[in-house]
């Protein structure tokens, strides 16, 4: 009876000193995961003699929104100095359409797909599917020719029309996925009330999408704001998305470099994400969890 | 009443975009970048037929023989290193934590932002004069060196830090919730029988997840093998060519390099090497189970 007590007696002791220990891991890994954005700030908010002095790691002694301003409206990416604001309206310009067109298409696809089960579409989703795995390289020359010989090559219509393509096998499986999930009668008795393709799809099924709208919008303001490798090969020099921008004001500028500028444009550059990633919470964690269904 | 067979074009017809895509978008370009790999092609293609020539100068090249040496490095490394940190995280956060929401939004907000601002911070703490290096001399070590991001030898781990960092959070995610799907009796059962809890996580939780670490492996080996914009913001595949990439290979003899032919022999390599790898584990994903064809 009493081995028993004394055996039962340590562990509560042993497991609160293993409490901290959990609590002491996740804190040190809390504060690796915040450093860089500690960092960031700290340094957009220090002046140029501050930062020599190489205390990256210290709070500003006289904080400053100087550096935020230039790089807002100053910076300069080889020849123009107009700031960063100028690829945050392309951005905008970029990812509002983007992300518009290549929803409605893939909920066209992913309806299409799951009710109406046309010829071939298992075909178009086969290939879609394993597109999403394959490096953009591959793809890439022949639709720079492709875009050029119809003109859209540089231009906006030209990147919009690239995010659409290389968003297409996400958004379709993201719907298709959903509606192959809603009962099939619902379908087939709106069938029977006559409706046709078109008006099933927008009075039915758009209604009942909200939640798959939302993770699919997630996924796509973010990929495509996050994307730089498009921009920087289809957008053209007039549309030159806010990641590309940021990495000419960083690493193409000659002279001295302004690293307090270049930290203020950095978080300008991640604050849509991060605003996105923030407000939509575990939604966010939902968009992951139907991206990782296609791996 | 429309005629039937009109009613069953519709579908048709709105899948036409979605044709023209896969056709032209996917098929087309995926043939035509091979169709040019074979060719003599410089800045502008030519139609010309040189045989296994850009394939045999591809791996002859060293920039290429680094290019793919790298990515296995990064690979390797980036993947384990996800999957570990991100396996701890998911099981410490499953222990009852107070304020576990604040730290699941803390390890998870790198992944919602741009790898090229990934790179450039990471860039500015590793940098050789100002950074880390320099702040630890300043308290006092004054022999501390960490200049790994201009040693050619090193910078390529440097990477692989900034990519963990980023992304460790989604393998935290992905493992949580088939954590939190793990029967309340398991854990009972193994108390009973004393089996010490590590013990449990090893050999019956980590095979129950099975399917969520293969998840999250692919989804990073996608990530692995598109690295192109961390190496850009970070390394600008230096110091020399000590951090180049294959994506950055093509991406440069395209648009740089004006080597067109060479570009798509590269393209060419990736394509096939994730095939290989991937076709039969897709396959077997989406098309046996008859999900595919439902």
């Amino acid at each position: 009876m009493s081995h028993q007590e004394n055996a039962r007696g340590p562990k509560p002791k042993r497991l609160t000193s293993s409490r901290i220990g959990i609590y002491a891991f996740l804190v040190i890994a809390a504060a690796f995961f915040l450093l860089p954005f500690y960092v960031m700030v700290v340094t957009s908010l220090k002046g140029m003699p501050e930062i020599l002095k190489g205390n990256i790691f210290a709070l500003p002694e006289k904080p400053t929104f100087e550096p935020w301003v230039i790089a807002w409206a100053k910076a300069c990416t080889g020849v123009n100095c107009d700031g960063i604001r100028v690829g945050v309206i392309n951005s905008f310009k970029i990812m509002i359409p983007s992300t518009f067109v290549s929803i409605l298409l893939g909920a066209i696809n992913g309806y299409a797909l799951s009710f109406w089960r046309p010829k071939g579409g298992n075909v178009i989703f086969a290939i879609l599917l394993l597109g999403a795995f394959i490096p953009y390289q591959v793809y890439l020359y022949p639709l720079v020719r492709m875009l050029s010989q119809v003109g859209l090559y540089n231009t906006l219509p030209g990147i919009i029309a690239v995010h659409t393509i290389f968003g297409l096998p996400v958004m379709t499986l993201l719907f298709r996925n959903y509606y192959v999930a809603v009962p099939i009668d619902l379908f087939k008795a709106a069938r029977v009330d006559g409706g046709g393709f078109w008006t099933i799809f927008f009075r039915l099924m758009i209604p009942m999408s909200g939640p798959i709208l939302v993770v699919a919008a997630i996924l796509q303001v973010t990929g495509i704001w996050n994307d730089f490798l498009f921009g920087l090969i289809f957008a053209g020099r007039d549309n030159l998305p806010m990641t590309v921008e940021l990495n000419n004001i960083v690493n193409t500028t000659t002279g001295t470099k302004a690293y307090d500028v270049n930290m203020a444009a950095t978080i300008l550059t991640a604050m849509v994400p991060l605003i996105v990633y923030f407000v939509s919470g575990r939604w966010f964690v939902r968009g992951i969890a139907a991206g990782a269904v296609k791996g | 009443m429309k005629p039937l067979r009109l009613r069953n074009l519709t579908p048709q017809v709105a899948l036409i975009p979605t044709w023209a895509i896969v056709i032209f978008a996917y098929i087309g370009t995926i043939v035509w970048t091979i169709r040019i790999s074979f060719t003599n092609s410089g800045i502008l293609p030519r139609y010309d037929f040189v045989g296994w020539k850009q394939y045999d100068r591809l791996f002859h090249s060293q920039r290429w023989s680094i290019s793919v040496e790298n990515l296995a490095i990064f690979g390797v490394l980036f993947i384990v290193g996800c999957l570990v940190l991100g396996f701890l995280l998911a099981v410490f956060l499953d222990q009852r934590i107070k304020g576990e929401s604040w730290f699941r939004t803390i390890f998870l907000y790198p992944y919602a932002m741009s790898f090229i601002v990934t790179g450039l911070v990471w860039a500015w703490i590793m940098n050789p004069t100002l950074g880390i290096q320099r702040a630890v001399e300043n308290w006092g070590w004054t022999s501390f060196t960490f200049n790994w991001l201009s040693r050619g030898d090193r910078a390529i781990y440097l990477l692989v830090i900034a990519g963990v960092w980023q992304a460790a959070g989604l393998v935290m995610a992905i493992l949580l919730a088939g954590l939190r799907g793990v029967d309340e009796d398991i854990w009972k059962a193994a108390r009973v029988d004393g089996i010490p809890a590590w013990r449990v996580y090893l050999s019956i939780v980590i095979p129950m997840l099975s399917s969520m670490f293969v998840t999250a492996i692919v989804l990073l080996a996608i990530a692995v093998v598109k690295l192109y914009d961390l190496v850009v913001a970070m390394t600008g595949g230096g110091p020399g060519i000590s951090t180049e990439v294959p994506a950055k290979f093509v991406i440069d003899y395209l648009f740089n390099r004006q080597n067109i032919a060479l570009a798509t022999a590269a393209a060419s390599v990736m394509f096939v090497a994730v095939l290989v790898v991937l076709g039969p584990w897709l396959y077997s994903q989406y098309f046996r189970k008859g999900r595919g064809a439902q």
